[in-house]
C-alpha cells in the first residue's frame, strides 16, 4: 500500500463510474484538480495531468463506516487513529465514526475535541461518537450539547447497552433537542449472563455458555418503542437476529427516524463456523444461525438495513490466543469488508452493486448528516476505486490494523479495493 | 491403532475405535487382577498431567494407569488465576512441551481448551475434562462398565439423570452412547437441561419414574450444592422429591436397574446411600474400569508407534 499526494490535475481514466446518488453505472473519466472534483464523463485535462488507468475498475464514492473502534486514547497497543486510518484506506473507507469506549471514554467535550484534533492529522476523516452516559456506566447523561459543538456526531455507549429503560428514555428525549442519532448496543445483560456465543445446537455441542436471539431483539424492541414515544432518532447497530430485523422492518413503516446497520461478519458467518472454538469469531452480539443470516440478507434487500458497518474491533494477539471464555468480544473488519459483502450480497444474493455502494457510502453519511453528493464539482475528492470481480483469499498480509483478530483470514472474497482518494492523497493497493 | 492422534472428545469419534478401547480395557482389567499389576508397555514415555482445575479421582486414576504401564509421569497443577494474571495458556503449553514429553493429560475449566492445546504443541493430548464440554475418558469407562455388565451397548437404554447443562460427563456419554447404538434419555430439572439437547439425538423426559421404567441403566450425575437456591433450583428437598434416586422410588418398579454414578456422590441428594451401596450399583466397578480404560487409551495412543518400530 502506497500513499502519494495528488498532482495538480489527476485523471482517473477508462473506468466505470458508479454514481450511487443518481443510480447510474457508466463508462467515463474523472478529473480531479487541486484535490477537488472538477468534471466527470468526458474530461479535458492539461498535458501535465497525472493519468491513472482505471480500465476494468469501478470508480465511486469513498466508503464511510459509522461504527469502528480505534482504541485511542488508552489502548494504543490495539489500534491508534493512525493505524486504524490505514486499515480504513485499505478497505476503501475515506471516513469513519469512532466509538467512544476508549480509556478514558469519549464522554466529555474535551475528549471529543482531542479526537477531532488528532483526526485532523490522520489521512482519513474521523468523527467521534460521544458516550451517552458518563463513564458509560448508564447512570448520568453526558454533556451532549457541548460535545456536539466540539464535533461529536452521534451518541452511544457501544460495547455496553443502556440497560436502564428510564435512562434510555431520558437519553432519547434529550437527544431530540439536537436531532442526532442515539445508537444503543442492544443486549439484555440479564439474559446474556456469561454467554459467549449464540444459544443453539452448536453451543450445546461445544459446552459453551450461550444467549438466545431474543437477548438482542427484546432490547431492540424496547428501543423502537422508546423512539416512538420520544420522537428521537434511533440507529440500531450490528443487528444479528431475525427477530430484531422483523421488529425494525415493522417500525420503520411508520417512523422515519429509525435507521439500522448490519455487519459483514453477521452476513458472512454462521454459528456453525464456531465449531473449532475460533476466538476471532467471538463477537457481541454473537454470530447466529443460518436462518438469522438469511433474515439479515432479506433485510438488506428490502431496505430494512440502511447501511453496512464493520464494528471494527481490534484486540491483541495475546488476548485472542487465550481460551474462549477469556478472549474479548470483537473482530477487525475494515480491510475485508468490501470483498466479504460484495461476495455475500452481490455475487451470492443478487443485490444490485449500486445498492451495495449506497449502503457503504451514501446512507451512512446521510445517517450522520455528512455531505452525500460527493460527485458535485468543487467538492473535495473522496473516492474509492475497486475491481468488482477480483477473486482473492484474504491473508494476514492484507491487514493494516495494528491487530490481527480477523476470522476472514483464509476466506475467499470477491471484489478488491485498488485505490482510495481522500484529503488530497491517493492510496494505491498493489 | 486409533484413527485420531488425540482424544479430545467423543463427538464424531469413530465407533470402531471406541470398541477397540473397550476391548483393550478388558485385557488390562486382567492385568489389574494380577499380584504384580504392572506391564512395561509405555516404558520410556513421559506423560504430563496438566490439571488447571482440582480433581482427585480423575488425576489418581490417570496416574495409576500411567504407572501400571511403566510410563514416567509428572503432575502439574496450575490455578487458572495465575493464567489470568500473566502467563498465557500458549506459554504454559509450550514451556511444558519444551521439556520433551510425549503426551499431556489435561483438565481445564474452559470448553475447547484441549483443542486449543493441540494448536500450540505437537504432543498427544488427552482431554481429562474441559469445563462443561466433554470428559471422554469418563464416558469410555462408563461404556466399558455397561459393556461388562450387559455384554453389549447397541440398543441399550440409558437414562442420564441430573444437571445435564453443566455436565461434561453427560455430553461425552451422549456422543459415545449414540455412536455405539445405545438409546439415551436425559432427565432432570428443565432449567438444567440445555434447550437444544434433543438436537443431539437424545430424548428428554422430566418424569424420572417414566425414565426408570424405560431404562436398563441410570447414570446419576452429581448435583452441585452451589446450584441450589439460585435461579436454577429451589432446594435440595425439591430436587430429591422430583429426581432423587431413592430406594422408595426404585422399589415401585418391578425391575432390576443398573445404577451408575461418576462421583463424587452427594449421598442423600441425587442418590440415596442405600441405593449407592446396593448390589445394583456398579459405582466401584466404574472406578476400577476407569484405571483399565485409561490404560487402554494411553496404550493405544502412545504405544502404537513404538510397537511398529520394534516389529
Amino acid at each position: 500500500m502506497k500513499t502519494t499526494k495528488l498532482k495538480k490535475q489527476v485523471v482517473l481514466k477508462g473506468g466505470t463510474i458508479l454514481d450511487p446518488i443518481n443510480e447510474t453505472l457508466k463508462k467515463g473519466d474523472v478529473l480531479i484538480e487541486n484535490g477537488r472534483m472538477k468534471s466527470i464523463g468526458k474530461v479535458t485535462p492539461s498535458k501535465s495531468a497525472d493519468v491513472i488507468d482505471c480500465s476494468g475498475l469501478i470508480v465511486t464514492h469513498g466508503f464511510c463506516d459509522i461504527h469502528v473502534h480505534f482504541r485511542e486514547p488508552g489502548r494504543e497497543d490495539k489500534e491508534t487513529l493512525d493505524s486504524g486510518s490505514m486499515a480504513a484506506l485499505a478497505g476503501g473507507f475515506t471516513r469513519v465514526c469512532v466509538m467512544p469506549n476508549t480509556d478514558p471514554p469519549l464522554d466529555s467535550p474535551e475528549s471529543i475535541r482531542y479526537t477531532i484534533d488528532r483526526g485532523e492529522e490522520c489521512p482519513i476523516h474521523i468523527h467521534p461518537i460521544g458516550a451517552i452516559t458518563k463513564s458509560q456506566d448508564g447512570k448520568e447523561l453526558t454533556e451532549m450539547g457541548a460535545m456536539l459543538s466540539e464535533g461529536a456526531v452521534a451518541f452511544s455507549d457501544d460495547g455496553l447497552p443502556v440497560t436502564d429503560t428510564g435512562m434510555m428514555r431520558n437519553a432519547l428525549e434529550y437527544a431530540t433537542m439536537f436531532d442526532v442519532p442515539i445508537i444503543n448496543h442492544a443486549e439484555d445483560l440479564c439474559l446474556k449472563k456469561d454467554g459467549v456465543m449464540h444459544e443453539g445446537k452448536i453451543s450445546t455441542q461445544l459446552g459453551l455458555p450461550a444467549s438466545p436471539g431474543i437477548t438482542e431483539s427484546n432490547m431492540v424492541h424496547r428501543d423502537l418503542e422508546l423512539t416512538e414515544l420520544t420522537g428521537a432518532r434511533l440507529h440500531v447497530p450490528h443487528v444479528s437476529s431475525a427477530k430484531s430485523t422483523d421488529y425494525i422492518r415493522q417500525m420503520k413503516k411508520s417512523n422515519n427516524k429509525i435507521t439500522a446497520e448490519v455487519t459483514p461478519h453477521h452476513l458472512f458467518f454462521t454459528d456453525d463456523d464456531l465449531i473449532t472454538y475460533n476466538t476471532d469469531l467471538k463477537v457481541a452480539p454473537p454470530i447466529r444461525t443460518q436462518a438469522d443470516q438469511k433474515a439479515l440478507i432479506k433485510g438488506v434487500k428490502d431496505g430494512t438495513f440502511d447501511c453496512i458497518a464493520t464494528d471494527h474491533a481490534p484486540h491483541t494477539i495475546e488476548e485472542k490466543e487465550g481460551t474462549f471464555d477469556l478472549a474479548p468480544f470483537g473482530m477487525i473488519g475494515l480491510e475485508s469488508c468490501f470483498g466479504a459483502v460484495n461476495r455475500a450480497l452481490v455475487k451470492e444474493n443478487k443485490l444490485n452493486i449500486i445498492r451495495l455502494i449506497q449502503m457503504l457510502a451514501v446512507n451512512p453519511r446521510r445517517i450522520m448528516g455528512f455531505e452525500t453528493d460527493l460527485f458535485t464539482n468543487g467538492n473535495p475528492a473522496e473516492l474509492t476505486i475497486f475491481d468488482p470481480n477480483k477473486k482473492w483469499t484474504f491473508k494476514k498480509s492484507d491487514i493494516y490494523s495494528r491487530s490481527h483478530n480477523s476470522p476472514f483470514i483464509g476466506e475467499a472474497l470477491i471484489g478488491r479495493i485498488r485505490a482510495t482518494i481522500v484529503k488530497g492523497h491517493i492510496t494505491a493497493l498493489v | 491403532m486409533l484413527q485420531q492422534k488425540h482424544l479430545l472428545g467423543l463427538e464424531g469419534y469413530p465407533a470402531e475405535d471406541i470398541q477397540t478401547i473397550i476391548d483393550t480395557a478388558f485385557t488390562f482389567r486382567e492385568v489389574l487382577d494380577r499380584p504384580i499389576k504392572k506391564v512395561p508397555s509405555l516404558q520410556g514415555k513421559t506423560i504430563v498431567n496438566l490439571f488447571f482445575e482440582n480433581s482427585t479421582r480423575t488425576r489418581i486414576s490417570f496416574e495409576l494407569a500411567q504407572k501400571r504401564l511403566s510410563a514416567d509421569t509428572v503432575n502439574f497443577s496450575a490455578s487458572t488465576s495465575s493464567l489470568k494474571k500473566g502467563e498465557t495458556f500458549k506459554d504454559t503449553a509450550q514451556n511444558i512441551e519444551a521439556m520433551k514429553i510425549d503426551a499431556v493429560v489435561m483438565r481445564h475449566p474452559t470448553p475447547g481448551a484441549p483443542l486449543h492445546l493441540t494448536q500450540h504443541i505437537n504432543s498427544i493430548v488427552i482431554n481429562a475434562g474441559d469445563g462443561t464440554h466433554e470428559h471422554p475418558t469418563q464416558a469410555i469407562l462408563d461404556m466399558t462398565s455397561l459393556h461388562e455388565k450387559f455384554g453389549y451397548l447397541k440398543g441399550l437404554k440409558v437414562g442420564i439423570i441430573g444437571d445435564i447443562s453443566h455436565s461434561r460427563v453427560a455430553l461425552s456419554n451422549i456422543h459415545g452412547l449414540k455412536t455405539m447404538g445405545a438409546e439415551v434419555t436425559l432427565c432432570g430439572p428443565s432449567t438444567l437441561i440445555p434447550p437444544f439437547a434433543e438436537d443431539l439425538g437424545v430424548s428428554v423426559n422430566y418424569n424420572v419414574d417414566e425414565v426408570i421404567e424405560w431404562a436398563d441403566a441410570l447414570n446419576v450425575l452429581r448435583i452441585q450444592r452451589e446450584r441450589m437456591g439460585g435461579g436454577l433450583l429451589p432446594s435440595v428437598r425439591e430436587y430429591r422429591n422430583l429426581f432423587g434416586i431413592t430406594t422408595e422410588r426404585l422399589s415401585m418398579h418391578k425391575k432390576e436397574i443398573v445404577i451408575m454414578h461418576p462421583g463424587p456422590m452427594n449421598r442423600g441428594v441425587e442418590i440415596d446411600s442405600l441405593v449407592a451401596d446396593s448390589d445394583q450399583a456398579i459405582i466401584l466397578d466404574q472406578v476400577l474400569n476407569g484405571v483399565a480404560s485409561r490404560m487402554a487409551i494411553l496404550y493405544l495412543l502412545l504405544g502404537g508407534k513404538q510397537e511398529q518400530e520394534n516389529s
